[in-house]
């Protein structure tokens, strides 16, 4: 459902809007009323020490946990009434892998690109993209090791072309050249009209990569703090 | 929804055929289910040939399940709950795709039982019409069915000893109606048959239906 909701800074429309936005998970509110604007195009930095709802809060703005109070649109979607029509709009990278073990690497990327309705051309360039075009688009993903699943999920993701990419850690189990591409597919998918949310631990190499930093304690945004841009917490 | 359908089926079979757990324990095991009611009820004694439908039926049923619990316990593992959700799928069409996936599967099951009750047990096949009704209706009441219950159980740890628990009972109806069937297309009287495939086409259509629009809310809960 779209909705109606105030423009951001930049005067154009958000890509995220939360204003208190509060999930539970069981009883224990693990956003606890948390504020944030993203514009299009932005590269936004979540940190936090553990357990600070970094995880959640990325799950909340890809529709997978309810929000429970307070106002919550992604890409125009209120996710407080609908939380499903957002999700083939958005691509996250989580900590499970999301692929099949028994299937090889292409059949994976293949089979989650035409799930999103993409082209197959679509997951044969993000495979030649990942490096892993060859020999080891064959192997079965159960034999591979943690860089190179994590290099088949990422690929399944950009396959999709998603507007908004919610990335947690996504750096994780990747050799350095590994994460040099992390970094260029961000740059690139920010450069092409994509909005990019990621998590991550390396914030040496991520507040080099981020317009925005937002830090998250208990469950709320803390503050805000410019990296290559003002940051845009409310 | 079809093309969803397909993708998932498609998708499942292949995963199927990679892993070859179908292959190596489902058939295996069903084979060996018909090698013990064999060993309980002694051939000789005629009571073999009289219990073989219904024994048919059990065999499929507990050999069935091997497939439906695997079916869903592939979509649990490292985060593909998620992915499912988030891929734009449409949750009617996971269920009919995850469904026929399913179907084939015990169709394929069927067949090698089939052979083996006229290989173990000496069953003569008679009725083939009949038989081979019962058998499609069949399936698909046990494949829908088994699907929504598995989406149900799939969410929870105990889902291995909770899916028989639950879905058994629900396919009481399908059982008997098979066994039923199967009896009449075996012992030369297909009219007395044809009424149980009229019921458990229902039952297929019930399911199917339920299927459609309780799935998404199921995966949603899963």
């Amino acid at each position: 459902m779209e909705h109606d909701h105030p423009t951001s800074r930049s005067g154009t429309e958000p890509v995220v809007h939360l204003r208190g936005a509060v999930a539970l998970l069981g009883r224990f509110p693990a956003l606890a009323g948390v504020d944030l604007d993203v514009d299009r195009r932005r590269i936004v930095l979540l940190r936090g020490a553990n357990g600070a709802g970094k995880t959640t809060l990325l799950r909340a703005l890809a529709g997978l946990v309810p929000i429970s109070a307070g106002e919550a649109v992604v890409l125009g979607v209120d996710l407080r009434v609908d939380r499903q029509s957002v999700r083939h709009r958005v691509g996250l990278l989580a900590h499970g892998t999301g692929l099949y073990d028994e299937l090889s690497v292409a059949d994976n990327v293949r089979f989650w690109t035409l799930a999103a309705g993409a082209v197959l051309a679509d997951a044969e360039s993000a495979m030649v993209r990942l490096g892993l075009d060859g020999r080891l688009s064959d192997v079965s993903v159960g034999r591979l090791s943690t860089g190179q699943r994590r290099r088949t999920s990422l690929a399944c993701l950009i396959a999709r072309r998603p507007e908004l990419w919610l990335l947690d850690e996504p750096h994780a189990g990747l050799d350095k050249e590994g994460r040099d591409v992390v970094d260029e597919l961000v740059r690139d998918a920010a450069a092409a009209g994509a909005t990019i949310i990621l998590s991550s631990h390396e914030l040496d190499r991520a507040i080099d990569l981020a317009d925005e930093i937002v830090t998250l304690g208990g469950g709320v945004a803390l503050d805000d703090s410019g990296a290559g841009g003002d940051g845009n917490v409310a | 929804m079809l093309h969803d359908a397909w993708l998932i089926a498609r998708k499942d079979l292949k995963l199927e055929i990679r892993s070859r757990v179908a292959l190596n324990q489902v058939v295996p095991f069903a084979l060996l289910v018909l090698v013990l009611f064999a060993f309980a009820l002694d051939p000789d004694r005629g009571l073999l040939e009289k219990a073989t439908p219904g024994l048919y039926w059990i065999a499929v049923l507990f050999s069935g399940l091997l497939a439906m619990q695997r079916s869903f316990a592939v979509e649990a593992a490292d985060g593909v709950t998620d992915a499912l959700r988030l891929s734009g799928l449409a949750p009617e069409g996971i269920f009919l795709g995850k469904t026929l996936s399913v179907a084939v599967q015990l169709l394929v099951l069927e067949v090698l039982l089939g052979v083996g009750v006229a290989v173990l047990y000496g069953t003569s096949i008679t009725g083939w019409l009949l038989l081979l009704a019962t058998i499609v209706v069949a399936t698909a009441a046990i494949s829908t069915a088994g699907t929504l219950f598995g989406v149900v159980a799939a969410g929870l740890r105990v889902r291995e000893t909770l899916l028989p628990l639950l879905l058994l009972p629900v396919l009481a109806p399908v059982l008997i109606g098979s066994t039923r069937a199967f009896e009449a297309a075996l012992s030369g009287t297909p009219s007395e048959g044809w009424p149980w495939v009229g019921l458990m086409s229902v039952f297929a259509a019930v399911y199917v239906v339920a299927g459609i629009f309780g799935f998404g809310p199921l995966m949603e809960e899963s």
